[in-house]
């Protein structure tokens, strides 16, 4: 019963995996990679993961999904990939070298005549993960909080910039309102010499 | 419920990761880029689970709750570095970005 689920979770998590690389709509690409998270749940659960299936839920297929999915809104992507590739000699590499990086792997597999250990009870309750959290991996947990912040402020700094760019860029295409910063000092008709005030901030 | 060998999910795990790998180096979107990214850190998230279940601890899914609280901060400051980068560039692609300066 566990490896009939296991076979169709992780089939599913292959496919849409596979789905997301193929498919050129990147929004097609957001939603192959809910599939795969939601799969990938699913083995969760199977593992007896009861809290981090609900947690790859919330945060993964929700909330970061809804920040993969704002952006694409944001940057509307259209045309990009399509027509001919300039690097496609390049990417054809990319193929054996990503096989390469299996060979180990299915090589340890393949050597692997190990009996199975017995398995203790599965533990993953939401119990026993916040034991842990807040007992061994506290100092971790904390440090968390710090680069969430850090995170925070960041995001907000880029934003903000952006918007500075933005506005000394419109300054460049309209000349009014930089003609109406200079106009006391500089001569109103002629051009002065000195550099302009988006290309000081520049 | 301990039926599937760890085995099986070490090499699903392998797979996706691969998958991952294939997907940053074959698209040409950042956004795809980075969906790539998420499915090799869901992988590993994978393997670390599987490996805590092999050993009947909770600490690999503690491990793995550390890894998508990384993952969020990391789509939050990606996201944004993405959009601000792309936002005044007509094509929505990394080979566009071949010179090193801003």
């Amino acid at each position: 019963m566990a490896l009939a689920v296991f076979v169709v979770a992780g089939a599913l998590a292959l496919a849409s995996a596979l789905g997301l690389i193929i498919k050129r709509n990147p929004i097609h690409g957001a939603l192959f990679l809910i599939v795969n998270l939601g799969s990938i749940a699913v083995l969760y659960l199977l593992l007896g993961g009861q809290f981090l299936a609900w947690v790859q839920v919330i945060i993964y297929a929700g909330a970061i999904m809804v920040l993969f999915v704002f952006a694409l809104m944001v940057l509307i992507p259209g045309r990009e990939e399509t027509g001919p590739d300039p690097l496609r000699r390049v990417r054809l590499i990319a193929l054996p070298l990503a096989a390469l990086l299996l060979l180990p792997v299915v090589a340890t597999l393949a050597a692997y005549r190990g009996t199975a250990v017995p398995r203790p009870s599965a533990v993953g309750g939401v119990e026993a993960v916040g034991w842990l959290l807040f007992t061994d991996y506290l100092f971790p947990f904390e440090l968390t909080s710090v680069l969430l912040l850090g995170a925070l402020v960041g995001v907000l700094t880029l934003a903000k910039r952006r918007t500075d760019r933005g506005a000394s860029a419109t300054a460049d295409a309209s000349a009014p309102a930089e003609e109406r910063w200079r106009a006391p000092t500089a001569d109103p008709t002629g051009r002065s010499d000195r550099p302009s005030l988006s290309e000081v901030s520049r | 419920m301990t039926e599937v060998p760890t085995a099986y999910y070490t090499g699903l795990s392998a797979v996706l990761f691969v998958i991952g790998v294939t997907g940053v180096l074959v698209r040409r979107n950042p956004l795809v880029i980075f969906m790539s990214i998420e499915i090799m850190l869901n992988a590993a998230n994978l393997a670390l689970a599987a490996f805590g279940a092999q050993f009947g601890r909770a600490d690999g899914q503690v491990l793995v709750f550390f890894v998508m609280t990384v993952a969020a901060a990391e789509v939050a400051v990606g996201l944004a570095i993405i959009v601000a980068i792309f936002r005044l560039r007509p094509r929505l692609s990394v080979d566009d970005l071949s010179e090193l300066r801003w």
